[in-house]
């Protein structure tokens, strides 16, 4: 029984079939890719994993719990953090109390009415915000207003939100979708020192080969929205229907 | 100082003595001379400066840190002051009920009106506000007559029962009260050509501004304050960091409405009085303004804002042709009309016509208010200071 279990998912967007039974297993503790072709229905896949989409048929079973019919921010106070495709921050803060919000909300809940202290005074919590910070090697920016980051920096930013909230699985759409290389390289190198100094769940959604076979331990490929095969990384570079799949008909 | 960082201590001690001592700083100019006329030390002024201070300083709350632009704030005001001006008809003129039950009523029902309009956001949610405000200065106007008394507006009355006060004292309404404290009383004192008026009902107005403004500081220190601003930066990252954004902006429409009912719970502590002309689009119009002009999501713009506006409105109309006359006196007489002519549309009756304007002029040069005017210039000064050094440092050598 793996952390996230997903069963005959189905979803349907008018004639379009984007999910076709959709089954799927994230074990705990690996770093698991889903990969597919464009149109594959990989982001409808993730969209369904944190709430945003209702699948037509099938489950969604994280750590025990079904997932299906609430909203993100009861997914996430299940246990998932997500980190987008372009960074989403909160631009107008400052890089500090854009980590401090997570921590606020790992701690209180998804409300509290907590307008009677001054959050610098939350001592416990801005330890832990400015560990995180020195974690990602981010802490001299802290009190830097965060849209005026770097495009890297704004990525690495959003990472430790999620991070700090110790997430069991987190969950990446396309980290380096638009990046140049160099960045690809940095995140790659960022995910791998996170995989190597905790333990964590992570489920990435990617067509970047070069990230998935650097990253992964586990790789899903989906076409056309249904899984072709899942299998380790060293068997899916060779395996038939993928080159199918990724280059059109083979030539035999 | 009582759990403030320095820099909001200090911003705080200066809103304590400019409210305190305001009876002398507004008046700055010796009776009966020419410029007496821009003299704003009277109690009924100063006591409308604060009142609107206290009212945008909630609506900051609202619109300052979420974004949420409600155009329908006035009819929280109205609401309250209906409530207050009840509260003296059947309690007592002792005023603290009325303002207790202002600040309660006005609660209850931004409840309500939040609940609905926050189920949408941007230009709908001021839409939905909007609408609830002009529904409720009908139903004021016409259909709540019973409560409201309609177009003459809610007053008192010798033969209202007051059962814990007095129906009447030697044939008139007795004056409204802070436990027995008259608040229409007023001490002056004379300095030469000045008369300075220290009234009692501006002062209990400038306490609770002070309270008002205290906790609205720390509202933002709070981490509370941290999640509004992070629902105006990014409402989908919030949603995805677990947070339930709604019952935060809830929140936040619920206490920026009971600042409004505490504004209109002292109006009629004031002037027990209140029509429904009090909840017109026009009255809510007027508190986006203050907040806009003064600097939207900073402390104290709200409250410079509110002041500015109702300094402006008592001078920019009080101002008729012959005053308009007497200034251009020395110049020709055909020169003289002309300018007459000419500024008379901006003054007096189309006194509106300069506050658009100047709104204008505001948002399009200064954005962030005036405050952030009052930073450029802060800037500009510390800026000079070096410069000073780097020149004297440069005629050394000369030497």
């Amino acid at each position: 029984m793996g952390l996230l279990e997903v069963k005959n998912v189905n979803k349907r967007f008018g004639g379009l079939q984007a999910l076709g039974d959709v089954n799927l297993s994230v074990a705990e503790n690996t770093v698991h890719a889903i990969i597919g072709p464009n149109g594959a229905g990989k982001s409808t896949l993730l969209n369904v994993l944190v709430g945003k989409l209702i699948p037509d048929t099938g489950s969604v079973i994280f750590d025990g719990q079904s997932v299906l019919g609430r909203k993100p921010h009861e997914i996430n106070q299940m246990g998932i953090s997500r980190v987008f495709q372009t960074p989403e921050i909160f631009g107008d803060l400052t890089v500090l109390e854009n980590v401090l919000i997570p921590c606020f909300a790992r701690r209180d809940g998804s409300f509290k009415l907590h307008a009677f202290e001054t959050v610098m005074h939350e001592r416990e919590i801005v330890d832990m915000a400015e560990q995180m910070l020195t974690d990602v090697h981010m802490i001299e920016k802290r009190n830097l207003q965060a849209s005026t980051l770097s495009r890297g920096d704004k990525r690495r930013l959003e990472m430790a939100m999620c991070l700090v909230q110790q997430p069991k699985l987190l969950l990446l759409d396309e980290p380096t979708a638009g990046m140049a290389r160099a960045d690809t390289n940095n995140t790659i190198d960022l995910l791998k020192e996170i995989k190597a100094t905790r333990p964590i769940t992570m489920a990435i959604i990617e067509h970047d080969m070069h990230v998935v076979f650097s990253l992964a331990e586990r790789i899903t490929v989906l076409a056309q929205g249904t899984p072709l095969v899942e299998d380790a990384p060293e068997n899916i570079k060779g395996h038939p229907k993928v080159q199918e799949a990724y280059l059109g008909q083979s030539h035999e | 100082m009582f759990g403030l960082n320095k820099k909001d201590s200090v911003l705080f001690v200066l809103v304590l003595f400019l409210t305190m001592c305001a009876p002398f700083l507004l008046n700055p100019f010796p009776q009966g001379s020419e410029l007496a006329q821009f003299n704003a030390g009277y109690p009924d002024l100063m006591q409308r400066f604060v009142i609107f201070g206290i009212f945008a300083i909630g609506f900051n709350i609202l619109f300052g840190l979420t974004g949420y632009l409600s155009f329908g704030h006035a009819a929280f005001l109205g609401v309250g002051s209906y409530a207050g001006v009840w509260m003296m008809k059947l309690l007592t003129m002792n005023v603290i009920p009325a303002i207790m039950i202002s600040v309660i009523v006005a609660g209850l029902f931004s409840v309500l009106v939040g609940y609905v309009s926050l189920r949408r956001s941007g230009i709908y949610f001021s839409i939905l506000t909007l609408a609830f405000a002009q529904m409720s200065f009908s139903l004021a106007y016409s259909v709540l007559t019973p409560i409201t008394n309609g177009e003459t507006g809610l007053q008192l009355n010798l033969d209202d029962p007051r059962i814990l006060g007095v129906s009447e004292v030697n044939g008139s309404i007795p004056p409204p009260n802070l436990f027995g404290l008259s608040l229409r009383d007023s001490a002056e004192m004379t300095f030469g050509n000045w008369v300075f008026t220290f009234n009692t009902g501006y002062y209990m107005c400038a306490v609770l501004m002070l309270i008002a403004f205290y906790i609205s500081i720390r509202i933002f220190r709070s981490p509370f304050g941290m999640m509004l601003r992070a629902v105006k930066s990014n409402q989908q990252r919030l949603n995805y960091t677990g947070l339930n954004t709604k019952p935060y902006t809830l929140a936040a429409f619920v206490i920026s409405g009971m600042y409004a009912g505490l504004a209109g719970g002292l109006m009629v502590a004031m002037d027990p009085l209140a029509g429904a002309e009090r909840m017109q689009w026009t009255a809510s119009g007027e508190v986006v303004l203050m907040t806009i002009l003064g600097g939207a999501g900073t402390l104290i713009g709200p409250v410079l804002g509110a002041s500015f506006i109702k300094y402006c409105e008592n001078i920019f109309s009080k101002i008729n042709d012959n005053i308009l006359h007497q200034w251009f006196a020395f110049m020709p007489d055909g020169i003289e009309d002309v300018i007459v002519f000419l500024v008379h549309p901006f003054v007096g009756k189309g006194w509106h016509l300069t506050l658009g304007l100047m709104f204008m002029l505001v948002v399009i040069f200064l954005p962030g208010g005036l405050v952030e005017g009052g930073q450029r210039i802060g800037r500009l000064f510390r800026r000079r200071k070096p410069d000073a050094a780097s020149d004297a440092s440069q005629t050394k050598p000369a030497e």
